[in-house]
């Protein structure tokens, strides 16, 4: 019994040490692949404030009155007015759908009894 | 093993027969036996002690190699740790009210020199002098042929330069990274901003640190990792401070201006949305202090936050708003208005005679200083003084602006008669532009204190009650006043009720006394006036419309139209709906067919 005992032991002890050499290097692995896509996280970050510092460059407010002057032809922006507020009654409703047909009246004359007026 | 017996027979009976006490030989043996014991117990105990005493030795020198390894070697950040973000940069943005970048970074290269490594410096130093025009390639070449081992050539430079430098060739110099700080809309909320350099540099980095403004304020907050990145938000509109910066800039240059203000608050959260002083500076560039000469001429200097100026008859607003909270006048009473008025040697005098009496709101609305006067000397110079101490006119503003503890209001020491009568239409106390907006937002919000603030709030502020909700609806009423009857007509602007109070101030020399042509123009707007959601103080420095037969110094002319033209461009923006007179409805009818 004890000896059963002894080489069941021996061979968890095998077992467990075959185990953790595989998952040290798995981890091994792993840590490699996570400092490469924080790397690409970082550079991506980096590519990101490169863009939205030329976006606010782009859109600064200067330029754009800038555009809006060279363009005024084309465009025809003007600074918002207080003139440029509506009231809801000068919108125009869509016009109304129309009522279903319910009683058509056949407007064909191909039917038609003879000795009538043809449409 | 052999056991001796304690009593051999052998022994025990030739002791006996000797006649000596075989007892004698037990007790010896005994005693034999009991010291091999010992000897057996010691050694037992030697040999754990020293087994014991090599585990130890063994355990301390383990942590001694191990200290002496981690100290010796360089240190390495652990790879498995999780410590957040690793992306942050090293400074925080900082956004407007509606998440647009005011202030961002950028990576770029510094460029430096180790003239051991160069290879060619003459060549090295030619062609640094043709890609960057301010060195000289004389004084680069003794630098580099001399005894130094490294110098800083360019603190930042573009990817293109960066690119030039590379194509020359020589491995002696070489590029460090570096963070910049770059504010995309250039001039725009200059003083707000402040500005950015660098402290301690490296070759492989360098501190960027704020030097004015809120990067300075602020300083601490947007270098903290805790913070992860979180940008700062700041109270400022974008929009509507370009706005207000252009119709100031215009109105500047129109009226022949020296400098110009501007100040645009919320009146219950005490938000800044919009504050500007011309003439300003790219923060991206921000000039160095002005070493000779009055700083206040210095574009780095904050007019709406650090100029202390006698602010005129804006003030007179608060004179009659704590008469009316006295209890001592209602907006009708009569108050004597004959000019020149006399006390002592003194001699106040109205811009132009309005008659002998006008009521309380006229005096505000034509702007009489006898009256006014006439109206502090009733309310005394202690309740004057500690009225004006509890809108903050006293101190510094609490606003969240590195100059912000610069810009202290001048009091005068000894509060006399004269003194009270002179501060209640705004000459003989010294406020900056923001004081006055903080002051108004005060009286016209319903009466209770507002402290200005840069920072983005979502709450009214709940400060102390400084005037009753009445006395404040009074003042709002008066005010409105003004620009429908009075001395501000040229603010009026459709749709948008606006009230406020002029004031023309003359300046001070700095030699003593006043100049005969210098004015100090200031408008405070409030808008709209019923139920107040902005406060707008405009100042022009020296302005003259010279529309006119002769020029025209007052703020009437000059601070008034200017303000009605930003109040138009910005109500819209702040998404103010115009009070317009319901449209004649024409040409549109319901129809189907």
């Amino acid at each position: 019994m004890r000896g059963v005992l002894y080489v069941l032991s021996a061979v968890i002890v095998i077992v467990l040490g075959f185990w953790a050499y595989q998952q040290n290097y798995r981890t091994q692995e792993t840590i490699g692949k996570v400092r490469k896509l924080h790397s690409e996280i970082g550079e991506a970050h980096a590519r990101l404030r490169v863009l939205r510092a030329e976006w606010a460059y782009l859109n600064r407010p200067d330029r754009l009155r800038d555009l809006a002057d060279l363009n005024f032809e084309r465009l025809g922006l003007l600074p918002l007015r207080p003139q440029n507020f509506g009231t809801i009654e000068q919108i125009t409703y869509p016009p109304a759908a129309l009522d279903p047909i319910v009683r058509s009246i056949e407007l064909s004359s191909s039917n038609a009894p003879d000795g009538e007026e043809p449409l | 093993m052999i056991r001796t017996p304690l009593r051999p027979l052998a022994r025990i009976i030739r002791a006996r027969s000797t006649g000596q006490n075989p007892d004698e030989i037990e007790a010896e043996n005994k005693r034999q036996r009991h010291a091999e014991m010992a000897d057996r117990a010691r050694r037992r105990a030697e040999g754990r002690l020293l087994v014991l005493g090599a585990c130890f030795l063994l355990a301390f020198s383990a942590i001694g190699v191990r200290m002496g390894t981690i100290s010796a070697s360089v240190p390495e950040e652990p790879r498995t740790a999780d410590v957040g973000n690793p992306i942050i940069s090293q400074r925080a943005d900082i956004l407007d009210r509606d998440g647009r970048i005011l202030a961002t970074n950028l990576e770029t290269h510094s460029l430096y020199a180790q003239p051991p490594q160069m290879v060619d410096p003459r060549a090295a130093a030619n062609g640094l002098a043709a890609i960057f025009p301010e060195m000289d390639a004389d004084k680069l070449y003794a630098d580099f042929t001399g005894g130094r081992k490294f110098l800083w050539l360019r603190r930042q430079i573009s990817p293109e330069q960066m690119q030039a430098v590379f194509d020359i060739g020589d491995p002696g110099l070489l590029f460090g990274p570096r963070e910049m700080r770059l504010y995309p809309n250039g001039r725009l909320a200059a003083h707000i901003l402040g500005g950015a350099g660098y402290g301690r540099e490296g070759v492989d980095s360098a501190e960027v640190i704020g030097v004015a403004g809120v990067e300075r304020a602020f300083d601490a907050y947007l270098r903290d990792p805790a913070n992860e990145g979180a940008p700062l938000e700041l109270s400022v509109d974008l929009t509507v401070q370009s706005a207000v910066e252009q119709v100031l800039e215009g109105g500047m240059s129109l009226l022949n201006a020296r400098a110009a203000s501007a100040v645009l608050m919320d009146v219950h959260t005490g938000e800044v949305i919009s504050m500007a002083s011309l003439p300003d500076f790219d923060p991206n560039n921000r000039p160095r202090p002005a070493l000779e000469g009055d700083p206040a001429d210095s574009p780095i200097f904050n007019r709406a936050v650090q100029g202390v100026y006698e602010l005129g008859s804006v003030f007179k607003i608060f004179t009659v708003a704590q008469a009316i909270e006295l209890g001592l006048f209602s907006p009708e009473t009569i108050v004597d208005t004959t000019t020149p008025m006399r006390w002592g040697p003194h001699r106040i005098s109205d811009y132009r005679n309005y008659g002998p009496e006008l009521s309380v709101t006229d005096v505000v609305v034509k702007s009489s200083n006898t009256g006014t006067a006439r109206i502090a000397l009733q309310i005394g110079a202690e309740r004057q003084r500690a009225f004006l101490a509890e809108l903050g006119l006293m101190e510094p503003t609490s606003v969240e602006l590195a100059e912000a503890p610069t810009g202290r209001p001048l009091v005068q020491s000894n509060w006399s008669d004269i003194v009270t009568m002179t501060t209640s239409y705004g000459h003989g106390l010294s406020s900056s532009p923001l004081h006055l907006a903080a002051a108004y937002a005060t009286i016209v919000n319903g009466g209770t204190l507002v402290e200005p603030t840069i920072m983005r709030r979502t709450a009214p502020q709940t400060g102390p009650r400084v005037i009753s909700a009445e006395t404040s609806a009074i003042a709002r009423d008066i005010l409105r006043q003004v620009v429908v009857r009075g001395t501000a007509t040229f603010a009026e602007v459709e749709g948008y009720a606006v009230g406020g109070k002029t004031g023309t101030a003359d300046k001070p020399k700095p030699t003593g006394g006043y100049y005969e042509d210098r004015n100090l123009n200031t408008f405070a707007a409030v808008f709209p006036a019923e139920a107040p959601r902005y406060v707008l103080i405009t100042t022009l420095d020296s302005p003259v419309d010279t529309g006119g037969d002769e020029p025209r110094r007052t703020a009437g002319w000059t601070a008034v139209p200017v303000a009605g033209e930003i109040i138009r461009r910005i109500a819209p923006l702040l998404g103010l709906r115009p009070q317009i007179a319901q449209p004649m409805l024409t040409g549109v009818s319901l129809s189907a067919n």
